[in-house]
């Protein structure tokens, strides 16, 4: 029923408009309200705070089945969800819950997540943005790149990641604050002339003697970069979810395409070349599917899943690269034509090998997992 | 104000229809089953009118058919129908509208109404007789493919547009009332993931022919279904072919005239 229900939803208000906004690169402020009505943000947060208390796999289903149709909208969601709501539910104390996620899973407001710099992309332990404690408040400088959600009117607040001083071993100690947006000295400025997710909010992030108070820190002290990194992890599933729902769209475009297109006097289905890539391109979804359901489960049940979710991002975002390569070339020219869609999801792609741990990052997580550098 | 809204399992209409081996149904394996498309607007409707109401309003679903019918009943509660009432038993296999009918009357009766909204028809097999013998039933009035609804402000009539060939009928009705709804009365809800998981909470009577006090399927004995077919295969295509359209023409009518036959 919710695969059903989000189907229709997707089909209906999304798919009318995706190209529009893509071409426009366009955020609908409309379209985000409607998509929080269906309740798609908050999917795991207990009802108590506004959410729908659902599981993390019919979270993932949710992101998947949005990002069959558009892979903007579905950046909207999961970002909305994984990296905005998901650090403030799960580190958040009472009251930061009870003030901020009502809020949020009504789509009143979205909550991005600060970790990305223009200088610390894989190595975010490179970043330089700093919080000091001054008088009773945080006083934020530094700046972040390429944060999803964070600059639109519907931007509330943002989880900024920052060095708070020095750990005893030496290493910077980092730690989450919540900066709500509009407080003096927060300037939030849009991405614009993206490759891809055209239709969604990317923003650069500017902190200069920004002062919140001190109770905005989020969970405790000097947690930041473990908070960070759980983030991560539960955000892969999501960009995972991206990857496999981008692949089936594109994959099922194709293969309508391939049985309704007729050359040398018969449809280009019934020859081999083309069918045994939607053959191909039909088992590895259905192996992405299997993977990233099994990491979702694993979580759901309480059990480690960090290996999987870094095998489940890898895997599903480079099915989607290889599934749009080859639904552009069934396609031929029209292919390549706006219009037809596929265009859209090919670039859409690309993002998903590379935001939230590349793909290199997503193996070097794996080689630790399985023992390589236990030696 | 208790509102009923009936709803139908039926296949989506995406679905590819096959004729089972005994030619007395289809075959269901690998087919997708939906709440019948025109009973989407009753429930909406009926959602419609509990919100404008407000008080102690109740939309009630009332669904007869086979075990596997909870799903669409699930998606119903989770579109934000309160409870809803399942009639279940393996005698109404097949059943004739008028079985239907009976039925739910009676436990629609049980169940008390002021309002019955369905969809104008099934859009499986297209009989479009229950909701009248239901009417008949229930001895309230019926008014049937309506496009426009609207209450009087105290709660004493109905009055809706209905649509007719080549444009609408504007009617009002006394309550209780039962509605049948045409495509365009409104813009069914889709059910959100809260409404899916309160959906989980809500509480379906299942009741069997005993339960509502029959000994056996209620029938009229007057028609009943011997057997289906498939829909007859299309005939040869001829294409007609010339340089000039005008030629084509010519030809195209030559051949209706000639061999077709129907001009």
């Amino acid at each position: 029923m919710l695969r059903d229900s989000i189907r229709d939803f997707a089909e209906n208000e999304i798919a009318p408009v995706a190209l529009e906004l893509d071409e426009k690169e366009e955020f609908s402020i409309e379209l985000t309200r409607k998509m929080a009505e269906m309740g798609l943000f908050g999917i795991i947060v207990p009802e108590k705070y506004g959410g729908s208390g659902m599981d993390y796999l019919s979270y993932i289903i949710a992101v998947e089945e949005i990002a069959r149709i558009d892979g903007s909208q579905g950046a909207t969601v999961a970002a909305g969800n994984s990296l905005g709501i998901g650090p403030l539910y799960y580190y958040g104390n009472e009251k930061q819950k009870e003030e901020w996620l009502p809020r949020l899973c009504r789509g009143e407001i979205l909550a991005s997540f600060g970790l990305t710099e223009a200088d610390a992309g894989s190595d975010a332990g490179a970043s330089k943005t700093t919080a000091r404690l001054e008088d009773g408040e945080w006083v934020v400088d530094g700046s972040k790149i390429f944060i999803t959600n964070s600059s639109s009117k519907l931007s509330g607040i943002c989880t900024v990641q920052a060095i708070t001083g020095q750990r005893s071993d030496g290493k910077k100690e980092m730690s989450c604050i919540l900066v709500p947006n509009g407080t003096p000295g927060f300037e939030a400025k849009k991405m614009t002339d993206k490759m891809m997710w055209r239709a969604s909010d990317t923003g650069e992030l500017f902190f200069e003697d920004c002062r919140v108070p001190e109770e905005n820190l989020l969970g405790k002290r000097g947690e930041g970069f473990k908070q960070m990194l759980e983030t991560l992890d539960n955000g892969r599933l999501a960009i995972a979810a991206m990857g496999l729902g981008g692949a089936q769209g594109a994959y099922e475009i194709a293969l309508k395409y391939a049985r309704e297109r007729e050359q040398f006097g018969r449809a280009i289905s019934t020859f081999q070349a083309n069918g045994f890539k939607l053959a191909d391109m039909a088992t590895e979804i259905e192996a992405a599917r299997t993977l990233l359901y099994k990491a979702c489960s694993l979580k759901d049940a309480g059990k480690p899943f960090s290996k999987q979710a870094a095998m489940s991002k890898l895997f599903c975002s480079e099915v989607m690269g290889r599934v749009v390569d080859s639904a552009v070339q069934i396609m031929g020219g029209y292919g390549l034509m706006k219009e037809y869609k596929v265009e859209r999801f090919f670039r859409d792609y690309k993002i998903l090998t590379i935001g939230e741990g590349t793909s290199e990052i997503q193996r070097l997580v794996i080689s630790r997992h399985i023992g390589c550098f236990d030696v | 104000m208790k509102i009923i809204v009936l709803l139908k399992r039926v296949p989506d209409t995406e679905a590819k229809i096959l004729i089972n081996q005994d030619g007395n149904g289809i075959r269901e394996d690998g087919v997708k089953f939906i709440i019948n498309t025109y009973d989407e607007y009753g429930i909406e409707e009926g959602l419609r009118l509990k919100e404008k109401v407000g008080g102690d309003s109740k939309v009630t679903a009332v669904c007869a058919g086979p075990e596997e019918s909870t799903e669409v009943i699930r998606t119903a509660l989770a579109m934000g129908v309160d409870d809803a009432v399942h009639i279940c038993d393996p005698a109404l296999a097949k059943p004739s509208p008028f079985t239907i009918a009976e039925v739910l009357a009676k436990a629609i009766s049980e169940e008390g109404f002021d309002i019955i909204f369905c969809g104008k028809q099934g859009i499986d097999d297209d009989m479009a007789q229950t909701q009248s013998i239901l009417a008949e039933k229930l001895d309230i009035p019926q008014v049937n493919n309506a496009t426009v609804f609207e209450l009087a402000d105290d709660l004493s009539k109905a009055v809706l547009n209905r649509r007719i060939e080549g444009g609408d009928e504007k009617v009002e009705a006394s309550l209780p009332v039962i509605i049948s709804c045409e495509k365009g009365l409104n813009d069914p809800r889709y059910a959100s993931l809260p409404g899916i998981m309160k959906a989980k909470k809500k509480e379906i009577r299942v009741k069997n022919l005993a339960d509502l006090g029959f000994n056996e399927a209620p029938s009229s004995g007057r028609s009943r279904v011997l057997k289906w077919l498939p829909m007859p295969k299309g005939g040869e295509c001829k294409m007609v072919e010339a340089e000039e359209t005008v030629d084509a023409v010519k030809e195209l009518a030559r051949l209706l005239r000639e061999e077709a036959k129907v001009v």
